[in-house]
This record gives C-alpha cells, structure tokens and sequence, in this order.
C-alpha cells in the first residue's frame, strides 16, 4: 500500500478546508458579506478575528464569502478551460492533418498574447459581469490546456499498442477513451491543479485592477482594492488575501506534485 | 543558403505574419463582439442621439474591413489614432510612457537575469541539499502570490514599517538617474521576485538536464575537474535552453510590468492601459494592447532564434 | 614476464532504490567478484542484462553511475589500491591510466565541440603531449582504425559523422593518452552487423598495436570470443564461470556458460511447399511526402503454417514491408493477397475478419501494451472483439493461452510493469494468437531480449506454429535467428529483395555479393574467426 507522503496530506487538508468554507460561507461566515458590523479598520479581536474593513464590514465574513466567488469563478473557468482544451487538443492529437494545423495555428496565435493583455482588452467592451469573467478566463486559458492535452496524447498515439489497437480494427473513440485517455491522466490532473492555482491568481489580479468581480460581490482580488490605501497607515488589512491566496495556491501546488509522482509506481504509468 | 539563415529569415517572417494576426485578433477582440460597443461605453442611460454619435465617431457605420484596414494604415505610419476620452493623440502619449515603462523592465531584467542563473547553477550545484531546498521553497512562496499582493506585501513592510523606500514610483522629467532607480526601487524589487520564482526553476531545470547529459560523464570520465566539466562541457550546450528561459520569462515581465505600474501609481504603458480600459477607451486599448503583443512576439521570437542559432547541427550541416 | 595491471578482489556494489511509498532501500547490484587484468591481455566480461557487466568496468575507475557506490572488496590499479585515491588520486587515473569507451558514442560526445578538440582533450589536460604531438598521435589512430579521411576527419562535429566512425572515434580518443587499461563498454552493440565485424577488426588491430589492455564488455559471447584471451561470466552481480576464452568456448563446464555458449542452435526441420498464405507481389512504396522508393519491386510467398524471415540491416526496408502488408502503408504498386482474396492497401478498407488474420508482435514489448491494463484485459480484449466472448468462457480461454505461452494463473491481474523482458514478449505473443490469426507477423521480436531470453521465445514461437497452424512473417536482422527457425529466407538491402528462396538454398553458396558480406559478417562462436574472415575478405580483395 501506497503511503500518502506528508506534503500531499497537508496539501489535500487545506485545499479541503478552502473548498469547504467556499461551499458552506453562508453557514460558517460569523456576519453578512455586506453588513457594517463596527468602525473602519477595527484591529483583530475577538468579535472579529481579522478585524473591519474600509467601511466596517466584518473582514473575517468578507474573506469566506470572497474566497466563496473566487473558488467559484476559478474553478468555473478551470472546468470551461479544461475541457474546451483538452477535448480540442486530443482531438488534434489524434486526427492529425491539417484539423491539427489549423487548431494549433489558432492557439498558437491566441498565445502569442499575454493573456492579462487579452482579457483586459475584451473587457474593455464586454459587460463585466460573473459568466462574461468566466468565459473569458476560460477561453484565454485553454490554450495552454490544449498545448499539453495534444503533447502528451501525440506522445501516446505513437505507442505501439495504441497502433495495435487500430490494427485490431478499433474504432477511433474507443481507442480515445480505453487506450490515450488512461495514460494522460496523471500528467492532465496535475496540469488541472495549475491551472485552478493560475486562475485564482487572475481573477485576483482582474478584480485589483477592478474590472473583475464588482462590488458587492466580494472576492480576494477586490479586498486588497478596498483596502489598499490602508496600508500606508500601516493597517494590514489589505494583505490578509495574500496569505489565503498564497496557502490556497501551495496546497493545490503539493496534492498535484503528489499526483504526478505517484504514477511512476508499480502500474509504470506514463508519469 | 545556409540553412540556419534560411531559418532564422523563416522564423522572422513567421513573427511578422504573427503581429499582423496579433493585430487582426485585437482589433476583432474590440470590435466586433456581441452587444452594441456605442451601448457598452455610453451605458444604459445614453440617448439615442449620442449613441448615434459614438457610433459615427467610432466609425461603426462602416464595414468592419475597411475599419480595420484605416486602423493599421495609420499604425504602419505612426498614427495611432485619438484617445475617446480626451481626444489626446495616443502615439504622443504613448511614447513617454512608453519610455518609463521599459526603463523600468529592463532594470528588474538586468537585476533579475544574472540572479536567476546564478541561483539556479547554486541550486544545480548542492542539488538536493539545503541551498537547493531552500531556493526552491521561496520561490514556491514567490509564485504563488500574484504580483500586486507582492507588491503591497512589500510596501508594508519596507516602505511603512521599515521606511526604506517611497511607497509611491513617481518619476518625472528632470530627475538624475540615480533619483530615478531610487524611485522605481519598490516596483523593481517586486517584479524581480515575480519573474525571479518562475525563471530559476526553469534555469534549474534547463542546466540539470545538461548536466545529466552522457557527454558531461565522459568528461568526468577524462579525469577533467568539476568546473572545467561545467564551463568547456556543460555551458555551451546550456546556453540556448537558459536563453529560451530568459527569453520566456522577460515575457511574463510585460505582464507583471501592468500590475506593478498600476500598484505603485508608476506613469507607464501599463497605468496607461488600465486606466483605459476602466474608461472603455478602445482606441487607446487598441493601441496598447498591440504595442505589449508586439513586444511579447518580439521577446519570443529572439528566443527562437537563439536556440537555432546555437543548435550546432544547424550551424554545421552534414 | 607481464604485470598485473588491473587487480579486484572481492568487488560488492550495491546501490539505493527508491520504490515508490516506501522507505528507500539497498540493493545488491555486485558481489564476491574477482579478477585479473594483465598488461596487454583482454579481459572479456560477458553476462545478460543487469548481470553487472557495466557497473564492474566502470568500478575500474571506482566510478559508479547514479548513485552506485563501492562498499566491499578492492580494486588496485597499477599496484595501487583506488579506492583510497581520493578525488585528485581517481582525476589523476581518469582519462590518463585508465580510459573508457561508451556504448553509444552519439549521446556521449559534446554536440558542440569539433572531435579533434574532444579527442586530444585528456591528453593535453593530463600534460602528456604537447598539442602538435597529441594531434598528429590523433590522426594516426583515426588511420589505424580504419577511418576515412584521417587527416581532416577531426575537424567535424558529431553529428556530421556515421555511428560506426563516432565509434572509431571514441576508440581513438580512449588511446590516445596511451592509457594501461581500455573500458569497451558494448562498443560495438549499437552497430550494424557489417559494420560491427570492420569496428571490432579495428579495436583488435588497435588493442595489439598499443600493447594496452582491456576490459571488454558485452553480452554477445561469438564477439568476445574474438577479441579476448580470458573471459569472466556473470550473472546476477555474481561470477558464475572465469577462464580463458578457449576454456569457455569450447569446454565450459557450469550450465549458464553451456546455455549460452550453444544459443540458438535450436533444431528445426525445414518445411517446404505448401500454398501460400500470404502472397506479397511487386510492392512498390514509399513514405507520405519523399520521393525515395522504400520499398521497390518486391515479391515474396509465405506458405501455410511455415517461417518466412525477412533478413536485413537498417535502412534495408524490412519493417516498412511490415508496414504495407498490415495495412499501415498503403504501396504505390503492387498488391497483396491473403488466402485468395486481395487484400485493401489501407487496413481501414479492411474487414474485420482481414484484420484478425493477420497479427503483430512488436519489438518493445514494453510500448506493445498498455501499461494501465491487466494481463487479462490485454489478452481478453481481442476476445472480446472478435468472437464476443464474456465472462466464464472468456475467462477460460485466457487460462488457456496463458498456459499456451507457459505462464501460469497468478499473472491475470499482473500490469506489464511487473513482468520481465521475456514474460512481456509472450503476452503480447498471447494476444496475438488470441485472434486465431493465420498468420503473425513478428517485427524484431527477440532483438531487445537477453540471448537466453530469446532463446526460449523463438521455442516458444515454434511450438506454437506446431500447435496452432499460424504462419510467420520473422523480421530481424539476427542470422543466427534466421538460421535456427526459418523455413524460407527473403534477404533486402536498400529496398529490393536481393536473394530469395528456401533456408537450404539461400543459405548455401554461390552468394551475391550483399549475402555474402551479411553472412560473413556475423561472429560465429569460435577462436579466430575473425582473423580468418577478415584475411578471406583481404585475398578476394586482393584477386578482383
């Protein structure tokens, strides 16, 4: 049996722990997402464990509800990313000709500029509002979902017992699913997870510049705007964020480093 | 021709067929997207009759080819057209901020570079030992923080608590250099750490794998001691995956740069774009949004043509 | 009266895996090993894959290659015990007393320096020559090793330069600092038979004209038993026999020497006659998007239940006649008939009962399976597929061509990572014969397996031909093979079938002149053949 090493366990217990306040904010959250609870920029105590915001709001209830959007739109994006990339880049993979030219052309292109410069770009006309930031996030990030899903299906379709499968006279979805898919798992997982880990950081990054998620809806991002300006009076409100981003993004870090480890075991999978 | 030639000459055409595209997909990104642009800008409350200005203005009553078509005429001969709100000529405002914003790129890229290949060669060096362990722990910290958190991280506690620095990047005209690097001291300090996270990993990754190589065995195998291994053997072959490092990561400086500009209130490009983009100003969005792509494309086609140029079996054809 | 040059006693090499959510362990690679080197004497150590071979010649260097370490027993070079050397004292022995010459030259020399400089480069590190005289010592090598061009050919780059010449090469860079002792890791492995007899005629030549001495690795014993006086036989890190060459070859006394010295000299009785099953004519083909034929003009029968080898070295065209007849290639001419009937050029025209006729085993039994599917599943799909067999019966027709292929019912639920070369070979054997094919095509199939390895498979495959009916298409470049289990021979070089017809008639003179430099070529198992071949080759030179 196979021991979960401590890294993946600590990894897997705090992605656990954000995912379940993100699910169960409005149970957990000690005050409303917007309700004014005491003074602008209260120090931490035990009524409010992190203190006030800007404008008086319980900041511990704005970091669960915010954490609430940002897991939601990140993990949205993450699912529209994935499976527009990976779908497209298998199907690439495996046709090959010019289906594959034509796609990988297209993203070639799409990657040849930086997403923060796409997307702020299209949502200089696009309402901003949560399915336009998800779509978009998405979009822009299956590109390099389709870049990796296509490398490590080519590098399966030219197996041989993926050629023996053809042989055999297999249909082409049956060797998709019984015979690449099986062995891109791991690496497509572990990819999975960066990208979730990317996507918190851009929805972040979005709503700071303010063109993410709008008031009053709360999330990381629009928390450290609210209350930057505190921070040249030495009030560190602004920076509470940083450390659920930074333990958020480590955690899905090590529970994919574990993931893309462990199948260099005894199944000899294609790590 | 010597293929290397050939190649580089097919690679250059390739990034200009690219920016043209680039250009192609940033003016469709802008211009034709569901939902009346005129409405976007002017919002719900806008009369008709000033919907049907924005629109003559915009030149939305003409085909979309032809707009397209004006808007790169005017490119190829500098004009970049006006600004919506201000009706400011873009290129003029550009190029000053223009200049501030590479200024400070290329300070955070001289700082950065070394750094990272230095760190990534102690890394390589005690491999699996404590430098290597510890290099690798904050730069996991470092790239898992997005910028403008670095960047407010860093002025708490360097420019309020410590008073180090100025919290704010003001630069203007008349300032000595060294005034100049004082001022831009913060937002180099976190653009470095950004790019430095990513780019020492791969420098690492990049040197390992040669290191790992058969011909740096038969070296050692010769009896030649580490360092001559390293710098006759190892380096001339590391040298085009650490430029293609470099190269890849200078990129993700462009974008960091737009963060930073706007957290330290630095009068760059990409303050500029930001505060436009707010504004719904697609013009001036058009205008920047092409001029970061061309210098993303420019940045990744000097990585490739690097990596051909020091591929010895391109050099020195059978 | 010679010295001992090289001296282990005792050798034990272990070395630290790290299996997966485990706590990480010691393994034993070598142990108890002992022997001698003396000046200008070869030493030749022979053994199957993971005997140890490598690690032990490497060890003459108290070298250890990712993260293999010493820790009993002594190894004395020159009367110096090395292993308290230290890193100057082993630096100092490196590239000066001791050299090396790798396996595969291509990845070991740097792509970014010029040969010479490479070649020269211990030499003038060490200080034993000024930089005129280690080139000149250079180029004189590169002529005794048989190179073109002696004089200019170290101013190319690696890759300008064919797998048998970087070989040469290397060899010149191990002698050039007129070491004690050569390493030959499996130099000539990698080669082209007829390429690998002109190699080893070379390192003899070089080896007697220096007077050094060596360590000569390899697992083929017909080329050891032409360049070394004494040979030491391992197996599992573990001596089994150690004598001189003449002893071993033509007296061995332990049952792993005597295995390995009468490898495939399996007796098979050849058939002859009988309709064809396959019927390949005037197959003309090339690759998607090149204007070279690979394939021209080529006409060959397989008939029922026979052996058809198709003998060639690279480039010959052998396994992309493979590729047409599967269906892989479609030719630009020719057809193909099978059973009858004519058979689609592309294996998507096909039916399905064409496609479950014709079977292929792979070379790489490691990329022939899928890894993430059980022994049961990869031998139950075709099944499955072509008789929609479920449940109990498929299950019992499983056990059954397990027990076909000598594998018990403990390896049902078995991944490939968990089985060896040989047992890889025969599921994918199974799977094969699971279709109730009339034919198999067999790509290389015994070339990445040990000797003694192969030796069981290719029984394996003729008793099953007994068994089931099924014809063979054997692809390989192996005579030795050929001679052992083919009924008819097809010889292809560069595309055309030069010499066709039944295994007596092919193999028996007169040649054309192709057959007869691949026959002579390969190294029988006996003292001086290689003397006596090449002296042959020089009179029939000498005559024209």
């Amino acid at each position: 049996m196979t021991r979960i090493p401590l890294s993946a366990l600590i990894g897997l217990f705090f992605t656990g722990l954000y995912f379940f306040a993100a699910i169960f904010a409005g149970w957990i959250a000690p005050y409303g997402m917007a309700e004014i609870v005491g003074d602008s920029w209260e120090p931490m105590s035990s009524a409010h464990w992190l203190g006030t915001d800007t404008i008086g709001r319980d900041l511990l209830s704005r970091m669960i509800f915010g954490g609430q959007t940002t897991i939601f739109v990140a993990a949205a994006a993450t699912m529209l990313s994935f499976g527009m990339g990976s779908i497209l880049g298998f199907f690439a993979a495996v046709k090959g000709g010019w289906v594959d030219q034509v796609l990988s052309r297209l993203v070639d292109l799409m990657m040849s500029i930086p997403s923060l410069i796409s997307a702020l770009v299209v949502l200089s006309v696009l309402p901003v509002s949560l399915p336009v930031l998800i779509i978009v996030m998405g979009v822009l990030d299956s590109t390099r979902v389709f870049r990796l899903s296509r490398a490590v299906a080519v590098d399966i379709t030219v197996m041989d017992y993926v050629e023996a499968a053809r042989l055999r006279g297999e249909k082409q979805l049956w060797i998709i699913f019984r015979e690449i898919l099986p062995n891109a798992l791991s690496p497509l997982v572990a990819e999975m997870g960066l990208r979730f880990i990317f996507a918190v950081l851009f929805i972040s990054t979005l709503s700071f510049l303010g063109l993410g998620v709008q008031p009053p809806l709360a999330d990381w991002g629009g928390i450290v705007k609210e209350n930057k300006e505190g921070i040249v009076y030495g009030i560190p409100a602004a920076l509470i964020p940083a450390f659920a981003i930074a333990t958020l993004a480590i955690s899905v870090n090590l529970v994919a480093d574990w993931v893309l480890n462990r199948t260099t075991s005894l199944k000899g999978g294609r790590g | 021709m010597h293929p290397v030639i050939k190649l580089v000459a097919q690679r250059l055409a390739l990034g200009l067929l690219l920016l043209l595209a680039a250009s192609v997909l940033i003016f469709v990104g802008t211009q034709i997207l569901p939902g009346d642009v005129a409405q976007s800008i002017l919002g719900q409350s806008a009369t008709p009759q000033s919907l049907a200005n924005l629109r003559a203005e915009l030149g939305l009553d003409q085909p979309a080819l032809t707009r397209y078509f004006s808007w790169l005429g005017g490119i190829m001969q500098g004009d970049l057209g006006k600004a919506l709100t201000n009706g400011q000529d873009i290129a003029t405002a550009m190029g000053k901020r223009l200049g501030n914003t590479m200024f400070l790129a290329s300070v955070a890229a001289v700082i950065a570079v070394p750094s990272a290949i230095i760190l990534g060669l102690i890394a390589v060096r005690y491999q699996g030992r404590w430098p290597d362990r510890l290099i690798s722990t904050i730069t996991l910290a470092t790239v898992s923080v997005p910028e403008f958190l670095l960047g407010y991280i860093a002025v708490y506690f360097l420019s309020v608590q410590l008073q180090w620095f100025p919290s704010l990047a003001t630069v203007y005209d008349g300032m000595t250099f060294g005034e100049k690097l004082y001022a831009i001291s913060m937002p180099v300090l976190v653009l470095v750490l950004v790019v430095l996270g990513h780019m020492m990993r791969m420098t690492r990754a990049a040197i390992l794998n040669v290191m790992q190589s058969a011909y740096v065995e038969t070296a050692e195998l010769k009896g030649l001691r580490k360092f001559t291994i390293i710098a006759r053997h190892a380096f001339p072959n590391a040298i085009a995956p650490v430029v293609n490092v470099v190269m890849i990561n200078l990129a993700y400086l462009v974008v960091g740069v737009v963060v930073v500009e706007v957290v330290f209130v630095y009068p760059g490009m990409g303050q500029y774009l930001v505060d436009h983009v707010s504004k719904r100003d697609v013009p001036v969005v058009q205008a920047c949004g092409l001029v970061f792509a061309a210098v993303y494309i420019g940045l990744n086609l000097v990585a490739d043509v690097v990596s051909i140029l020091a591929n010895p079996r391109l050099r020195h054809p059978k | 009266m010679s010295e001992t040059l090289l001296e282990v006693k005792g050798l034990k090499i272990e070395a630290t895996a790290y299996p997966p959510g485990e706590p990480p362990r010691n393994i034993t690679i070598v142990e108890g090993v002992s022997f001698k080197v003396e000046k200008g004497k070869v030493l030749g150590l022979i053994g199957e894959s993971g005997a140890g071979k490598s690690t032990i010649g490497l060890s003459s260097m108290a070298y250890g290659r990712g993260g293999v370490r010493i820790t009993g027993g002594e190894v004395f070079v020159n009367g110096r015990d090395i292993m308290k050397a230290g890193p100057a004292g082993l630096r100092a022995l490196r590239g000066r007393e001791v050299t090396y010459v790798a396996q595969s030259a291509a990845a070991a020399f740097n792509p970014a320096k010029k040969l010479m400089e490479q070649v020269i480069e211990t030499t003038l590190h060490h200080g034993l020559m000024s930089k005129a005289d280690a080139e000149a010592r250079a180029v004189s090598l590169f002529a005794r090793l048989g190179l073109p061009k002696p004089e200019t050919i170290g101013n190319r780059y690696p890759h300008q330069v064919s797998g048998g010449q970087l070989q040469r090469v290397m060899t010149a860079m191990a002698l050039c600092p007129k070491p004690d002792l050569v390493v030959f890791d499996e130099p000539t492995t990698a080669l082209d038979v007829t390429t690998q007899i002109e190699v080893l005629a070379a390192i003899k030549e070089a080896i007697a004209d220096t007077g050094v001495a060596a360590l000569y690795i390899t697992h083929d014993l017909a080329v050891v038993a032409q360049v070394a006086d004494h040979i030491l036989v391992l197996q599992g890190g573990k001596m089994v026999e150690y004598g001189t060459t003449d002893h071993i070859i033509n007296s061995p006394s332990k049952a792993y020497t005597k295995a390995l010295v009468s490898v495939r000299s399996i007796d098979h009785k050849e058939k002859s006659g009988g309709t064809p099953v396959l019927s390949v004519k005037g197959i003309t083909a090339r690759y998607r998007g090149t204007k070279i034929d690979v394939l021209k003009n080529v006409t060959v029968d397989l008939p029922e239940a026979q052996t058809l080898a198709i003998v060639g070295e690279s480039g010959s065209g052998k396994s992309t006649l493979a590729r047409v007849i599967t269906g892989l290639l479609p030719p630009r001419e020719g057809s193909i008939t099978f059973n009858g009937r004519t058979l689609a050029p592309d294996f998507e025209n096909r039916t399905r009962e064409d496609l479950r006729e014709v079977q292929m085993i792979y070379q790489m039994a490691d990329v022939a399976m899928n890894p993430r599917q059980t022994v049961a599943t990869i031998i139950g799909r075709p099944l499955e597929f072509y008789f929609g067999l479920r449940g109990d019966a498929k299950k019992q027709r499983i056990q059954e061509l397990l027990d076909e292929i000598e594998m018990g019912e403990g390896f049902l639920d078995r991944y490939p990572a968990e089985l060896s070369g040989g047992q890889k070979q025969r599921v994918c054997i199974a799977r094969a014969l699971a279709a109730k094919p009339k034919m198999i095509i067999c790509d290389e199939v015994t070339s990445a397996l040990d000797p003694l390895v192969a030796d069981g498979i290719l029984k394996l495959l003729l008793n099953l031909q007994k068994i089931e009916n099924v014809a063979y298409l054997f692809i390989t470049h192996d005579l030795a093979t050929v001679r052992a289990i083919a009924d008819s021979i097809a010889v292809m070089y560069q595309g055309r079938v030069v010499r066709y017809g039944s295994k007596t008639d092919v193999l028996s003179p007169p040649f054309d002149d192709y057959t007869d430099l691949l026959l002579s070529s390969v190294p029988e198992m006996e003292l001086g053949w290689l003397e006596r071949t090449l002296a042959n080759r020089k009179m029939e030179a000498a005559g024209n």
